[in-house]
């Protein structure tokens, strides 16, 4: 039986095994294969985030839940920590139901890093049911579309949300999607509508749809999954989850390539007889 | 190594590795995990709807009104409207929850529709107006050259109203390598996407439950 025969025939566990071990590995050693080096779309997202002036206002919209943790936490976390660094106040909302723990956590964590106070430089004004509708109403009335913030609180007696009454006061739109309703319906509902500048930090699997956003200049930067988060982290110098991740995915790559490529060869020798048919 | 005693990580490990199980092969603790997941996301998103979505927009306003004495009973349309999407359970009047779901389908797609004519639609065209020679900067103008071509070719893929043959069948079969890039691409980033939900899975059990791995 040819090497390429017994491939073909090959239990795929013994591949999932593999993959296992090329992630748990890397994370125990610390085995390193090269440094993350930041392209021009991560470099996008930190540039517009840097020309956002001290004191203004920026909405963050955390549309991701659990489920996708691994992949927007760490840009979550970078980014609200890039603006916190800068004294820029933050309007935190979340359109995914599971989403606003997330939020909470993130702005609290970052926030006593920095020294900031809740309702003075950042709120979090939670889940709001709706997609488009919320994102559409929030252009004629951020307070009427969120009366309260998460805890309760009416959006009137809340320092930081003082002036703030549709977007023109919003000096940078950063959105950390998982998928619907996220950056898509961002840019659609807003980008277009008040020309409101912004950024996206996505999941990869979805990254591919927001590069024509990026290529129009609808989007200013955009991250796409962890390598995207790991970029970023270089970027603002606070290398965490996803820089410390990288070293297991590239290695997971290169053998998932490999794979492909074998598979491919494997697959040769069945092609080749049918195709004389 | 430092392995955590806090109930709720244990809880999530054993949950974590019970789905995981399932690359072995099917088995009683994989459908234990998936039934727990399924019964206990459903339960959570009802409560956390209620309580973020139900009561802040509908029965507060409606029952202690606006803080300042007022009640706002024109919510009584949509709370009506809801309750008559669940007419639906019931066949002999499950007509009523047309009304709901043409209030429902009249509204989304005018918003979907107007979002995507100015969003996608209108930015797109515009953003592939692109100069074909940028002086000094040979790469941008292959890059619109690609750009341009790409877009052209697979457009004329989509054409159908003519056989694909000739000029119209070499452009169709150019748009569909552009197509292949594109699939190529998703692929890619599919791929990055899993295999970081892994490694943020292995990070929760290397460091928050056994504790060996410090970040």
């Amino acid at each position: 039986m040819s090497i390429f025969a017994s491939l073909a025939k090959l239990d795929r566990r013994w591949i999932f095994l593999a993959i296992g071990l090329l992630v748990v590995v890397p994370l125990l050693t610390g085995f390193h294969i090269a440094p993350v080096r930041p392209g021009s779309r991560a470099q996008g997202f930190y540039d517009a985030i840097e020309k956002v002036p001290a004191g203004a206002t920026v909405l963050l919209a955390g549309d991701y839940d659990p489920g996708t943790i691994a992949e927007n936490y760490p840009m979550h976390l970078a980014a609200v920590r890039h603006l916190m660094s800068r004294n820029v106040k933050i309007v935190a909302v979340e359109l995914y139901p599971g989403g606003p723990p997330l939020a909470d956590r993130v702005l609290h964590l970052v926030g006593e890093e920095f020294h900031k106070r809740e309702g003075y430089d950042y709120v979090n004004l939670g889940f709001k049911s709706g997609n488009e509708a919320v994102m559409s109403q929030m252009g004629s009335s951020i307070p009427i579309t969120f009366p309260a913030d998460r805890s309760g609180k009416p959006v009137g007696r809340i320092p930081v949300m003082k002036g703030i009454e549709n977007f023109s006061q919003i000096a940078l739109l950063v959105s950390i999607s998982a998928g619907y309703p996220g950056t898509k319906e961002w840019v659609q509902q807003v980008v277009s509508r008040y020309h409101v500048p912004m950024v996206a930090g996505v999941t990869a699997v979805s990254a591919p749809e927001y590069y024509p956003y990026l290529q129009a200049g609808q989007l200013q930067g955009l991250l796409g999954g962890m390598a995207g988060a790991a970029e970023y982290e270089v970027l603002v110098k606070a290398p965490g989850l996803a820089t410390r991740g990288m070293d297991a995915q590239s290695l997971a790559h290169i053998f998932i390539a490999l794979m492909i490529l074998l598979g491919n060869l494997a697959a040769l020798p069945q092609r080749a007889p049918a195709g004389r048919k | 190594m430092h392995v955590t005693t806090d109930f709720g990580i244990w809880i999530s490990a054993l949950l974590t590795l019970g789905i995981f199980s399932f690359l072995y092969k099917d088995n009683p603790a994989y459908k234990l995990c998936e039934h727990l997941f399924v019964g206990v996301s459903a339960g959570y998103y009802v409560v956390l709807n209620y309580f973020s979505v139900v009561r802040p927009n509908l029965l507060d306003p409606l029952v202690q009104g606006d803080g300042h004495g007022g009640r706002d009973f024109f919510l009584l349309v949509p709370l009506v409207l809801g309750i008559l999407l669940f007419s639906r359970f019931f066949p002999k009047g499950d007509w009523l929850s047309r009304w709901s779901i043409a209030l429902i389908l009249g509204v989304y797609p005018a918003l979907r529709i107007t979002g995507f004519g100015q969003g996608d639609f209108v930015e797109q065209i515009h953003g592939t107006m692109l100069p074909l020679w940028v002086a000094g900067n040979p790469g941008a103008t292959i890059g619109n050259w690609i750009l341009v071509v790409g877009l052209l070719t697979t457009l004329i893929f989509f054409f159908f109203s003519k056989e694909h043959k000739g000029a119209l069948g070499g452009a169709a079969r150019v748009g569909v390598y552009f197509l292949m890039v594109s699939f190529g691409a998703s692929y890619g980033y599919t791929v990055m996407a899993r295999i970081s939900l892994l490694i943020g899975r292995v990070m929760f059990l290397l460091h928050d439950w056994l504790g060996v791995l410090h970040l």
